[in-house]
Formats: structure tokens, sequence, C-alpha cells
């Protein structure tokens, strides 16, 4: 019942609210933690793992006790949902009260919301906390080479590894070449998420990235040598899915479904996005423990996740606050236990305190996750107009080929 | 007086669906062609038409929409006849229908879940024969799921719509006096199947006839389980629709409506060939009863040989599937080729169990609430067409159907846009509204049959006896539908329990129903907390059926003849 009793009790503040006070300011701090006393956010976020879910409900724990706001994960199956709700909420005119406090977001879907001028702030870097933030090695203020201009807070690093199976594989494939080779002596054995998915495209992306001849030219708009910069990927593509998983005819719909695949013994080699999703895994029986992670030789692209506030959201002091608290080394050293969530910190170490600094040194990242310096450092993500030329040629191609 | 109040339940009813329906359709309409963009204005324009053609895969996901849906259909339809033409009466018969309200209230996400993972080459079927039989160290590299010809696609359809068309002909039955129709059958001689074809068959379908569209539409258009087990390369022509509709690109809505219209115009050619392949094997049956011949013997084995098969294999595979999601929701690591998990744990349970539970309150209060509102409402709309003496009319009829003829993902985005502009874009009330758009046809179409097909002939007697309008409504009619009633309110709430689109949409995603649940966690990959949400909404699905089977036994446990068993 407590869910029947928090909709009806926002149902009925909701007649209240809206006009009743302005936007909050970021700048002034003092007057956003008292607005947000007391406000309910609702943040849209995926809702498809168990580890993130519990880590979200956590947050809501804390910032209840600390702040006095009430967090509501609106479980989405896709981020695009929640932007769908923001575009019709507008198209209807209801530029106030709004359904979505917070967006779990990043790249197109974080571009199209900006462009359409549907976000609040900028109010990022006017939270206290970003002062903490890596904004020189983390792709902390670019999404998809678009500047995010404080629209938009970021929570967690990610970056491309690759997850395997060490029992079944001895050496695993740390190029393009490397695992056209290895696919084609072990047919059916490694897929990729379908794009449109958020994974397989970075695939793609990944991918694109070993096999151009220029990687700087992927940093500014594809132009009209798109067909010549990407022909060494289709080359690849045209080589290697005849080779995998199911001859290519099929493809798991999302990320964790590689998981469970290599689990189920049908593959040996998935793409991953978060470093320690492998640990993550292991600990909660979801992938053997002879699970280990590996980068590509030429190194992986990374970026971040971030949360915005839609323009008319409805308790956009409360959002700020849990967005500050993501930020916070206590939050941010959760998020990065292996056994929790085992994401990258976007904090700065040399910027923490020394007893922050010293958790996170002693944390231990597990079995299967690479630590910083084996990593590497990230490749920044290609230019927006690249994927989705990519993505469309792929479907063409691949995505409706049977 | 209360006649007059009869009178203006259909009125009453029309308003309540025509509104959302019209303000859907107009919303999926205009945007088809030009107008109703986002940010306001537009001009006509066939564009968005233009980029539905272009879209590469469009002309095989729309041939997949239509095979999948005709050869479920069919195969459902055909499945459900062989086998009550073949074993009405018998204890093997008997033993099936006390499976069908368990087989039946498993939502169609959840059938599609563990159906996936009994077929899948490295499925529980696989592991159970591996790999001391087949010599499996590990999984085939075989395209089951998700196959692009759809096989995978319409064995879920059909292992889940033949218990519903079961219920519905179970319904009916005895209101065609049946029993009776095939004694006169078999007594010159006709085989059962062959007898019951021709006696009964043509009786029954006319009761049948708009569960069988309704079954026909969701085949053809729905979502969650062609994305469990429909091909993604290209997927059908519902997927297009939801990818589009909900792409932060929003150029793509125009080519959505489209793709919707087209969805629409399929459903509506579908199932007019479909009455025009009625029309055919009504002239074969008639023919067929002048040849004489009686089917009995060998084709009469072989007839109900399919029959019992068919739904066999339809109840294994979901029960299959629900006992596949029992044991992951225990499970500790469990690879393949292990039969059973390595260890059993209450881990999952104690992870997802009190949320779970939580939630399956809060999915109950809304079905129960919206099956009592519609229900109140179907028996208003049957009682004063009763008393009026004629129906709702063709133009009332189409609009109860529409929801169900019209694709969910078609209009419900419109339904959004109604909501927000009248200011309850969110919470509980809406989404109950919603809800009941879907609720009411259903349960209207469970009752209508039974309660038309009531022999008035007790009214005259009743009315000869003194009773007033109200006496032969509440003292004879009512109770003596008891069953049907019960059945109807439970098929309400399991569709309300299974309603997804709706609830998100309705809702800004503010209200958590299992399903919603249990679909945001399918596209994850956590089996254990996927047979946690699963298990408990099958179960929610599942209580009413179980009160709606045991209430008349209790209530007539004196009166065998009212208890329609």
């Amino acid at each position: 019942m407590k869910h029947f009793l928090t909709a009806a009790a926002t149902a009925a503040a909701f007649s209240l609210a809206g006009a009743a006070h302005g936007e909050p300011d970021p700048a002034d701090w003092e007057a956003v933690l008292k607005e947000a006393q007391g406000e309910t956010v609702f943040w849209h976020a995926w809702g498809g793992a168990t580890t993130t879910n519990d880590f979200i409900a956590w947050v809501g724990e804390r910032v209840m006790n600390d702040y006095g706001v009430t967090l509501e994960h609106v479980k989405l199956t896709d981020t695009a949902d929640a932007v769908a709700r923001v575009v019709a909420e507008e198209a209807a005119g209801t530029d106030e009260g709004g359904a979505v406090d917070m967006i779990w977001i990043n790249g197109e879907n974080f571009i199209a919301l900006k462009d359409a001028g549907l976000l609040f702030g900028p109010f990022a870097e006017q939270l206290p906390n970003w002062a903490l933030v890596d904004t020189e090695g983390k792709p902390v203020t670019v999404d998809f080479t678009v500047p995010t201009d404080g629209f938009e807070s970021p929570w967690a690093a990610a970056q491309v590894v690759f997850i395997y199976d060490s029992e079944t594989m001895d050496t695993p494939p740390t190029s393009a070449e490397a695992i056209a080779a290895w696919a084609a002596e072990n047919p059916g054995r490694f897929t990729f998420p379908q794009p449109p998915d958020f994974l397989g495209t970075t695939f793609l992306k990944q991918m694109l990235y070993e096999l151009v001849e220029d990687p700087a030219r992927l940093q500014e708009d594809a132009g009209d040598d798109y067909a010549e910069v990407t022909a060494p990927l289709w080359a690849w593509l045209e080589e290697t899915t005849p080779n995998m998983w199911r001859s290519g005819r099929a493809y798991p719909a999302s990320g964790p479904r590689q998981l469970q695949l290599i689990n189920d013994g049908e593959i040996d080699l998935a793409v991953s996005l978060s470093p320690g999703e492998a640990t993550a895994a292991i600990a909660n029986q979801q992938l053997p423990e002879s699970a280990r992670t590996f980068v590509l030789d030429k190194g992986t692209i990374g970026n971040a996740s971030f949360v915005a506030i839609p323009y008319n959201a409805n308790a956009k002091a409360g959002a700020m606050v849990v967005a500050n608290f993501l930020l916070s080394p206590e939050a941010q050293l959760r998020a990065q236990t292996p056994e929790i969530l085992g994401y990258g910190t976007v904090l700065d170490m040399d910027k923490l305190a020394p007893e922050d600094r010293a958790a996170f040194d002693t944390l231990e990242l597990g079995i299967a996750t690479l630590s910083p310096a084996e990593l590497g450092t990230a490749l920044p993500e290609p230019h927006a107009s690249w994927m989705t030329r990519v993505e469309q040629d792929w479907l063409e191609r691949y995505g409706v080929a049977n | 007086m209360p006649d007059r109040g009869f009178a203006l339940v259909p009125g009453l009813t029309i308003a309540l669906l025509i509104g959302p329906i019209a303000a859907g359709l107009i919303g999926t309409l205009l945007p088809a062609v030009g107008y109703l963009r986002p940010g306001g204005g537009g001009t006509f324009s066939l564009a968005p038409w233009q980029v539905l053609f272009a879209e590469p895969g469009i002309a095989r996901a729309a041939w997949l929409s239509v095979k999948t849906g005709l050869l479920s259909t069919m195969g459902a339809l055909l499945g459900c006849f062989l086998l009550i033409a073949g074993w009405q009466g018998t204890r093997v018969f008997s033993a099936l229908e006390r499976l069908l309200s368990p087989l039946l209230s498993v939502p169609h996400a959840a059938a599609a879940l563990g159906l996936a993972f009994l077929i899948a080459p490295s499925g529980w079927l696989a592991r159970l024969t591996s790999p001391w039989l087949t010599g499996w160290e590990r999984p085939l590299d075989l395209l089951i799921i998700g196959d692009p010809g759809g096989w995978a696609l319409i064995a879920g359809l059909l292992a889940k719509e033949l218990p519903f068309l079961m219920l519905m002909a179970l319904a009916a039955l005895p209101q065609i006096n049946s029993a009776a129709r095939m004694e006169v059958a078999q007594t010159m001689g006709y085989g059962r199947t062959r007898g019951w074809a021709l006696t009964v068959l043509p009786a029954l379908y006319g009761q049948l006839r708009l569960p069988v569209y309704a079954v026909l539409a969701y085949a053809m258009s729905n979502v969650d389980v062609a994305i469990v087990l429909g091909p993604s390369t290209p997927p059908p022509l519902s997927i297009f629709i939801l990818r589009w509709m909900t792409d932060p690109d929003l150029a793509l809505r125009g080519p959505a409506a489209a793709a919707a219209l087209l969805q629409l115009a399929l459903v509506v050619g579908a199932i007019g060939a479909w009455r025009i392949l009625e029309i055919a094997v009504a002239r074969i049956g008639h023919v067929a009863v002048a040849t004489g011949a009686r089917g009995a013997g060998l084709p009469d084995y072989a007839a109900r040989g399919v029959g019992l098969a068919v739904s066999a294999l339809a109840a294994l595979a979901i029960f299959g599937g629900i006992a596949s999601q029992i044991a992951w929701s225990f499970a500790g690591r469990w690879r393949f080729p292990e039969a059973l998990p390595s260890s059993f744990g209450l881990r999952s349970w104690d992870r997802h169990g009190p949320a779970a539970l939580d939630t399956t309150l809060l999915t109950l209060c809304l079905a129960a609430l919206a099956a009592l509102l519609a229900l109140i409402l179907v028996l208003g709309c049957l009682e004063a067409e009763h008393r009026r003496g004629r129906s709702l009319g063709q133009l009332g009829l189409l609009v109860l159907y529409l929801p169900l003829i019209l694709p969910q993902i078609a209009f419900l985005p419109g339904l959004q846009i109604l909501l927000l502009q009248l200011g309850a874009g969110m919470g509980f009330w809406p989404v109950l509204l919603a809800h009941m758009v879907f609720v009411l046809p259903y349960m209207f179409l469970a009752l209508a049959g039974p309660f038309r097909a009531w022999d008035t002939r007790y009214a005259t007697l009743a009315h000869a006896m003194g009773a007033g309008r109200e006496g032969v409504l509440w003292r004879l009619r009512l109770p003596m539908l008891l069953a049907p009633i019960l059945t109807a309110f439970a098929v309400g709430m399991a569709v309300s329990v299974g309603q997804y689109l709706p609830t998100l949409l309705a809702s800004g995603g503010r209200i958590t129903t299992l399903t919603t649940e249990a679909i945001a966690l399918s596209s994850g990959g956590d089996r254990r907390a996927i047979g946690v949400w699963t298990l408990a909404l099958t179960a929610a699905a599942w209580l009413p059926f179980a009160a709606a089977l045991l209430l008349p036994r209790l209530v007539f446990r004196n009166r065998t003849g009212l208890r329609h068993d």
C-alpha cells in the first residue's frame, strides 16, 4: 500500500504545488536545501538491474535522513520513455508540476532535451560537491562531444571493457582484428546487444575507433567522407557477422542479457560499459567465478552517466539535492564498491579529504575489475553525427537482413 | 423509474469509452498527416508515410504481424475446438478444465519468459537432457527464440490464447445446450469430433466470434510477447511503433502514427479476411451435413489426438515456464548444463519479496476497483438492452470493441495528452480510467453471451407469479448468472493486472504495478529477480479466477445445476 498512499498524497499535493514558488536558484544552496525539505523526487532511471535498483533505494534512504527528501525510483525499460513523457507534457502545455523530476540520462537523449530547451539549469557546476569532481581526467563536461553546459550532473564514470570467461578462453582478443580472428575460429561464441541499444551502438563505435585510419576525424561532424571513413568498419562486420552467435540472425536485447548468455554457456565474450560490472555480476551469481575483463590495446571509449532535471520538474530543489548527494564521496564510494555497483567514480582523488581518499584507496576493486592503470585513459566519444548514420546503416545491412 | 435509470447506463458507458478513444484516435490520426507536432502547429503532409515506407524491413514487419496473428489465432481456435469436441465430458477433459484458470491467469509476459527459458538451446529442456542424453557440454548454436520466421512467437501466442478461448467457450456452452446436441449427433452415428463440428460449433461460434476477433487483434499487435519471443531482425510492426513512439527524435512521432494506422488497417483487414473464412467454413459445413459422412473411427481418433496434443503441449509449456520461474527465484549458481541450480536459497525472495508484496496489494486494489466499476456498467448496459428490447446499437458496439481492435500502442499516447490537458496527468485515478477502457470491453465480451442467452421464460414465469422487473433481476437473473459474472470479474481483474502501456502512460510512471515492474526487469538479465516478480504477477492474476471457480461451488452447494461445471 505504500505506493498507493504515496501516489494519492502526491496527487493531492500537485493541485497545490506549481505556481506557489518560483524556480530554485542553484547558487543559493541554503535556499535549495530549505525548499527541498519535504519534497518528493521522482527519479526516472533504468530499472533493469537489481544492483542499480538497490543502490538507488539506498540513495533514497540517505537523502530522506539527511535532507528530508523523499526519493521515488521510477523504473524505466528505456530512458527514452522519460524523455517522451517530458516532450508530451510540453506538447500539452504542462510547464509546471511535471511527472519527471530527474532522469538518468546521457548521449542522444540528453542532446534531444537540451536542444529542445526542455532542461532546467544550468545547475550542475553550482552543486557544492562539484568542487570534488575530476573535470580534467573524466568525461564530465562533454556528452557525445556536446558540452553539457551544466544542464546535467555526472554521477558515474563508464568505460568500455570486454567480459570473457577465462575458463573457456585463454588469451582474450585485444584488438578488432584479434576479435575477428577469434570469432572465425570459434563461430557462434560472440555477439553484442542489437543496435540501437545503447551498448550495441557503443560496440560499433568502439570498432569504428579501432579500424578507422584517423581517430581524430571522429571528433568532428560526419560529412561527405562518411562512407570512406567508415568503410573499414563495414568490411570488418561483413567478415565477422556470419561467425557470430546465431550467425548474426538474432542479437541479445541488452547488455545484461549478454551476461546471461555467458552464464548459459552460449557465448564467451561480452561488451560492457561498466568496468566493475563483471565483479558485481559474479557476486550476484549472474556470472561464473571465472569471468574476467580486459580492454583493447589501443584503448577504449569512456563516458559518464549523468542526471538531468526537466524544465517542468515539480521538485527541482529536491532533485538538485539528490544530484549533489550522488557526487558525495560517500555515495561515490558505495557506487564503486564492486559487490554493490562497481561503477567508476567521477571524483578527483586529489580534491578529496585525506580520510575519503584513503577509503577509495583501500577499496578492493574485485577479482574481475581492472585497476585504473590497466584500464588506461579513456578515449573520447565520437561526435553524435557519426553514430546516427552508423546506427542507420547497421540497421539496413544487418538489423533487417532476414 | 428504475427503468429510466438503467436507460442511462449505456450512454454513460459509451461516454466513458468514447472520450479516451476519440482523443487517442485523434492523437494518432493528426500526427500521421503532419499535424499535432510537439510544440504545436503543422501543415498537411504525407512525409510520415514516406518515412514509414522507406524504413528498411517495414514490409516484412507488416507481414510478420499478419502471419503470426492469423496462424496463432487459427491454431489456438482449432486446438480449443478439437479438445472440446473430442473430450468434453471425459475425465481427461475435467482434468484439463481444472488447469484452465491457472493457465489463463499467467500473464503474457510471464508465459513468454518461461517458454523462452524452456526451449532455448541452453534452456531447461536441453539442460534436463544434457550431457547424458545429447552429449552437449555446451549449448548448440541454434536459432530457436526470435527466429526470423516468427515461429517461436506463434507458439507462445497459441499457448497463451488457447486457454482464453477455452474459457470463453466453456462459459457459452451451457447456454446452447451442447450436451443434447451431441447426444442427437452421436445417436445418429456421427464421430465425436464431426458430430460436434456439425451440431454444436455453429451455435457456439456465434457466441465466440468477438473473443476470437479480440484474440486476433491482440496477437497481431502485442508488444510484450513479441519482445521476448519474436524476431528482431526485423521485429513485428508493433515493435517499430513502440520504438518510434518512445524515440527521443520527435520527428519519428509522425511515422509512428502512420505505422499505427497501418497496424490498424492490417487488423481490420485480417478480421475481414477472417469473416470471409467463417462464411467459407460455414458453406463447407452445409456440404458436410448433406454428404452424411459420419467421420467415426480413425478420423475421429486422429482429431481427438491432435486436440489433446496441442492443448497438453500448451499447458506443459506454460506450467513448465512457471516451474522454471520458481526454480530461478530460489536459485544460487546455475550454469549450463546443470539440470537444477547447484544451490538453492531465499536470497532473491529476501531481496525482492517485500517490495513485490507491496506492489501486489496496489495491483490487486487497482484491478478490483476497475473490475467492479466495469461490472456495474456492463450489467447496467445488458439489463437496459434487455428492458428496452434492443441492443447498444451498431455504433455503440463499435465503440465498445474499439479498444480491443485498435492496437494499444496506436492510441495510448493520444490518451496521455488528453489526461494532461485535463490536469490529471498522473496518479491512481487516471490509471484506473485507462485500465477501465480495456477492462470494460473484455468483461462485456465475457458476460454478454451468457447474459443474453439466459432463458427469459424464467422471467415470464416469475412475472406470472407477481415478481417485478427488479425482482427478476436481483432474485433470478443475477444469482443464476453468478458463475459467468464471477468469471467475467476475474477476466476483468486479469486484464487490469496485465496492463503495461496504459499504466505507464497514464501514471507518468508513478504507479508501479507487478506488470510494469516485471517488464522493466525483463529488459535486464536478472532471471532470479524476474522469477520473483513474475510469480507474484501470476499469483495476483490467479487469485480472482480461483475465487470465480470456488464461490459458485460454495454458494450453490445444494444447487448443482447453477454451478456451470
